[in-house]
C-alpha cells in the first residue's frame, strides 16, 4: 500500500503520521502543499497542526491549496483520504465531509488522552477495531467542537456515518464525556462511500506501549487488510 | 473601488467569544448590555469602476472564501 502526506505550512503531525504510517509497512511519501501533481497514492493523508497558522478559518486556506485538486479528485474516484485534527477541518473546509468545526465550547485549547467509542466498524479504516471498540487516544485541538444542522446530524446517526464519539472509560455516550462542545459527541465522521475519514483525535500518537499504548494502532492495521 | 465585507455567525451559531465579550461588558458594569456576537471584517480595495462586475466578485469571494455558508452570513457595502 502507498501513501502521501501532505505537508502544508504549519503541519505539526506529518513526520508522526509518516512515522507511524512507515512502522505498518505503508510505503510513503511527503508531499508539499505547492506541487500539483498527487503521486500515486492508495492512502492520502492530510495532518494535524496549524496549517497557515489559522488564518480565517481552520483549514480554510489550505483548502484552496494547489495540491487539493488532486486531492479532492483522488477522493471522488473512491482513493483512500484520512484527515486527522487539522486535516478533518480541511476536509469539511473543501466540502469533502459535511459540517464544520467550531472553537471549542469552553475556547480553552485541550490536550489529553479521551476514550472513544468505534461507532463504525465496519469500513477500511476502522475493521479492526470490531474486537476492542472502546479506546484511548489524545486529543490536541482548539477547534473540535462539531457542528452542523439537525438534519446534517440526523443524515449522519440515520446512516451509520459516524465513526468515532466522545465516551467514558466504560464507552457510555454522556455530555460529561464530551470535551469540546461536539454534536452528538462526535469525533470523527465518514464520507457516503465510507473510503474518507475525518477525526479529531490523533491515532499516530498512540502506535507503541513506549508511548502508553497502542488503540491507534489498530487504524494503520486496518488500512493495510482494505 | 473600495468594499468592505462584514462577516457575522448565524443566529442559531453559538459564539462562545461574544458571550464572554458580553459578560466582561456586564463585569465593568454596563448592566444594560443585552448580547454580544463576534464577527470579522474585511476592507477591499478592488480595480474595477463597473459596479456590476464588482459586485459579481465580491459575492463570488464572499462565498468561496470569505464565509463558510454553514456558519456564517456576509454584508457588503460598496464605499
Amino acid at each position: 500500500m502507498k501513501s502521501s502526506v501532505i505537508v502544508f505550512p504549519g503541519s505539526n503531525c506529518d513526520r508522526d503520521v509518516a512515522v507511524a504510517l512507515e512502522k505498518f509497512q505503508i510505503k510513503n511519501q511527503m508531499v508539499w502543499h505547492d506541487e500539483f501533481f498527487l503521486p500515486k497514492s492508495d492512502l492520502v493523508v492530510l495532518p494535524g497542526g496549524f496549517s497557515y497558522g489559522d488564518y480565517l478559518r481552520t483549514g480554510c486556506i489550505a483548502s484552496k491549496s494547489k495540491i487539493i485538486g488532486e486531492v479532492i479528485e483522488h477522493g471522488k474516484k473512491g482513493g483512500l483520504i484520512l484527515g486527522i485534527c487539522n486535516g478533518f477541518q480541511i476536509l469539511t473546509e473543501t466540502g469533502l465531509l459535511p459540517g464544520t468545526l467550531l472553537r471549542n465550547k469552553k475556547l480553552k485549547f485541550l490536550s489529553k488522552n479521551i476514550f472513544l467509542k468505534v461507532i463504525n466498524t465496519d469500513n477500511n479504516f476502522c475493521l479492526n477495531y470490531k474486537k476492542k471498540n472502546i479506546i484511548k487516544l489524545p486529543i490536541a485541538h482548539n477547534e473540535g467542537n462539531y457542528f452542523g444542522n439537525n438534519d446534517l446530524i440526523k443524515n449522519l446517526e440515520d446512516n451509520n456515518l459516524i465513526a468515532f464519539k466522545y465516551c467514558n472509560s466504560k464507552g457510555k455516550i454522556e455530555k460529561e464525556s464530551n470535551p469540546n462542545g461536539s454534536s452528538n459527541n462526535i469525533a470523527g465522521i465518514l464520507n457516503k462511500r465510507k473510503n474518507i475519514l475525518g477525526m479529531m483525535p490523533h491515532p499516530e500518537r498512540l502506535i507503541d506501549p513506549l508511548l502508553s499504548g497502542e488503540d491507534g494502532s489498530m487504524l494503520f492495521t486496518s488500512l493495510l487488510g482494505s | 473601488m473600495k468594499i468592505s465585507v462584514t462577516v457575522t455567525l448565524k443566529k442559531d451559531v453559538l459564539d462562545p467569544q461574544g458571550k464572554v465579550v458580553k459578560q466582561t461588558l456586564k463585569n465593568m458594569g454596563h448592566k444594560n448590555i443585552e448580547d454580544v456576537r463576534q464577527g470579522k471584517y474585511f476592507e477591499i480595495e478592488l480595480n474595477e469602476n463597473d459596479k456590476k462586475n464588482a459586485e459579481r466578485i465580491i459575492e463570488d469571494i464572499s462565498k468561496k472564501l470569505l464565509t463558510n455558508a454553514i456558519i456564517e452570513d456576509y454584508t457588503i457595502s460598496y464605499k
